[in-house]
């Protein structure tokens, strides 16, 4: 039983992982319908950035992380801005193409200014752990889903209650009927890739804080994540935190349990899980768990 | 108030939807647009609200002032702002989003807190019927509701020209005459109004003025009593033959040609 709550708390931890890097994807996908590939760039360079404020400039952590998600935002916002503006209109096929590029882009300079050796976040955390019962939980592990949830309200209130969120949403169903109402299709790309650069720094942190774990290897969650979104519905930020939450557990339990139930499927399975779980899901629901089918009346 | 001169709008380089249309609307007033298919009604409204880079449109020539401000140089949202509302073919509500959320689209240009509350209680005592029905999903809704949803919309950005295509478009009669009298009371309260339909009987009966655009041109145009009195326009778009039915026969729409040779 004891095993059983551990692999749950890790398994809910890095789901809320993987739930703000799918945050980002979906954000992007909602807004522009660009699947942004440079997602996990993003990641990656944010937790980079954060640790140049926080290791190098020596500035407290907080203070580095807020700049680090500051910075990162303006990086979606350079790119959508020089980028994929210009593209707007061009076959999905092209832009997508264009956020690879992004990502190699990303890569390249993160290692020639970091190098490829593993680093230390500088997060205050460290490898510190608080036990419930039998259960040991790490504290970066608690400071990563508080600020997830925290993340998601905002999320939440965001698109809800202000003009700004509402143009988004409007603007991801009908652009020419958004347009007709005044709201500027600029804004809310440029909107998009921000609070997707935000975040995409937030998971960076969560992903890369911890002993020595900080290193290019943090963008490949990125593709982890992917998963989470197409399982999730790729248009539906509450699919994202799903998703990511059920990829999360899934990889915990098979990585916890493959070795007495099915050795034969080998060391490593647990990578290879959440695809298994995306296809089965895809077969029921092919628009995800709560993607939107189109609303019609019938 | 608005004046459009001249107008002519290419389509991705080539295609020609306006051929020089000029049009003009009095303060308080309705001015029908009347045309068949491809006439190029909506055309003209997309050219006057800035909707055409959309379609990869452009205005090539003429202009359009409205109240002393030139349109065609601007985008869609300073228009909007500058006063000019519109509900577009086929309604085009939002239909994820809650009836509430659709009204809250139409005021995004506005940014004072009262006046969008002033707004939205005008929208639903025009619109008594959306009452109960504010947090539905707009989708959802039947075609009626959901043009008095759009022209809800519309109203929210408290526009004083307010531009409206098709809105009987695949609407029940018993409905489009709620919706003519909606209008109606709209422009009463001081909106005027650009009306461009294909019912041209329900058109010209509101209108002060009208206008009948063919292939692009405006062909003919008038007070909409004369138009309503007009021979052609009563055969072509009224369908009041000169002696009750016409035989197809007596009707001569083509001319045998010989093509190959001549």
């Amino acid at each position: 039983m004891t095993e059983f709550l551990q692999l749950m708390v890790s398994g809910v931890s890095l789901g809320f992982t993987y739930a703000l890097v799918a945050l980002g994807f979906v954000i992007i996908y909602k807004a522009t319908e660009v699947i942004n590939f440079s997602q996990g760039g993003l990641v990656m360079i944010g937790a980079y950035l954060v640790y140049n404020f926080t290791s190098t400039w020596g500035l407290p952590f907080a203070l580095s992380v807020v700049l680090g998600m500051l910075a990162t935002a303006g990086i979606g916002l350079i790119f959508e801005r020089i980028i994929l503006r210009r593209m707007v209109g061009a076959p999905v096929f092209a832009q997508v193409m264009i956020t690879i590029g992004l990502l190699f882009i990303l890569q390249n300079l993160v290692t020639a200014i970091w190098g490829p050796d593993p680093l230390n976040l500088g997060d205050p955390w460290g490898v510190s752990t608080v036990t419930f019962g039998e259960v040991v939980i790490q504290v970066r592990q608690l400071w990563g889903m508080g600020l997830t949830l925290f993340v998601l309200l905002l999320f939440f209130l965001f698109f809800r209650f202000t003009p700004l969120g509402l143009a988004m949403r409007a603007t991801a169903i009908d652009q020419e009927a958004a347009l007709a109402q005044g709201m500027s299709s600029k804004r809310v790309y440029m909107a998009a890739w921000g609070i997707a650069g935000a975040t995409a720094a937030l998971a960076g942190v969560s992903i890369a804080s911890g002993a020595a774990s900080l290193s290019p290897e943090v963008q490949f969650y990125a593709l982890l994540a992917f998963p989470a979104i197409i399982l999730g519905g790729i248009d539906s930020p509450l699919g994202a935190v799903i998703g990511g939450l059920v990829i999360g557990i899934t990889q915990s339990l098979t990585a916890g349990y493959i070795g007495d139930i099915a050795p034969w499927l080998g060391a490593g399975f647990e990578s290879v899980m959440p695809f298994v779980v995306m296809v089965l899901v895809l077969l029921v629901r092919p628009y995800g768990l709560f993607g939107t089918p189109e609303i019609k009346r019938v | 108030m608005l004046t459009a001169q001249g107008l002519e709008v290419v389509y991705r380089d080539v295609l020609i939807g306006l051929r020089g249309v000029s049009l003009q609307v009095r303060t308080g007033t309705i001015v029908a647009v009347l045309g068949s298919n491809g006439a190029g009604k909506t055309t003209m409204l997309r050219a006057l609200t800035g909707l055409l880079d959309v379609h990869k449109g452009k205005v090539t020539k003429g202009s359009v002032d409205f109240e002393g401000t030139r349109l065609d140089r601007m985008d869609a949202s300073a228009i909007v702002r500058a006063g000019i509302g519109q509900v577009m073919e086929g309604r085009r509500i939002f239909p994820a989003l809650t009836v509430d959320e659709n009204l809250r689209t139409g005021a995004y240009t506005v940014r004072s807190k009262a006046k969008i509350r002033e707004n939205y209680d005008r929208v639903l005592e025009l619109f008594p019927k959306l009452v109960d029905r504010r947090t539905s999903t707009a989708g959802y809704l039947s075609g009626g509701e959901q043009q008095m949803v759009a022209i809800g919309r519309a109203l929210m950005s408290s526009p004083r020209l307010l531009l409206l295509d098709e809105p009987s478009l695949g609407l029940a009669p018993l409905i489009v005459e709620q919706i003519t009298g909606i209008i109606r009371e709209v422009n009463a309260q001081g909106t005027s109004v650009v009306l461009v339909e294909q019912n041209a009987t329900m058109a010209l009966s509101l209108a002060d003025h009208g206008y009948i655009l063919e292939n692009g041109r405006v062909v003919k145009d008038g007070p909409a009593a004369d138009l309503l009195a007009d021979k052609d326009i009563q055969e072509f778009y009224l369908g009041v033959g000169d002696a009750g039915r016409k035989s197809f026969r007596d009707v001569k729409t083509y001319r045998r040609r010989k093509r190959w040779s001549s």
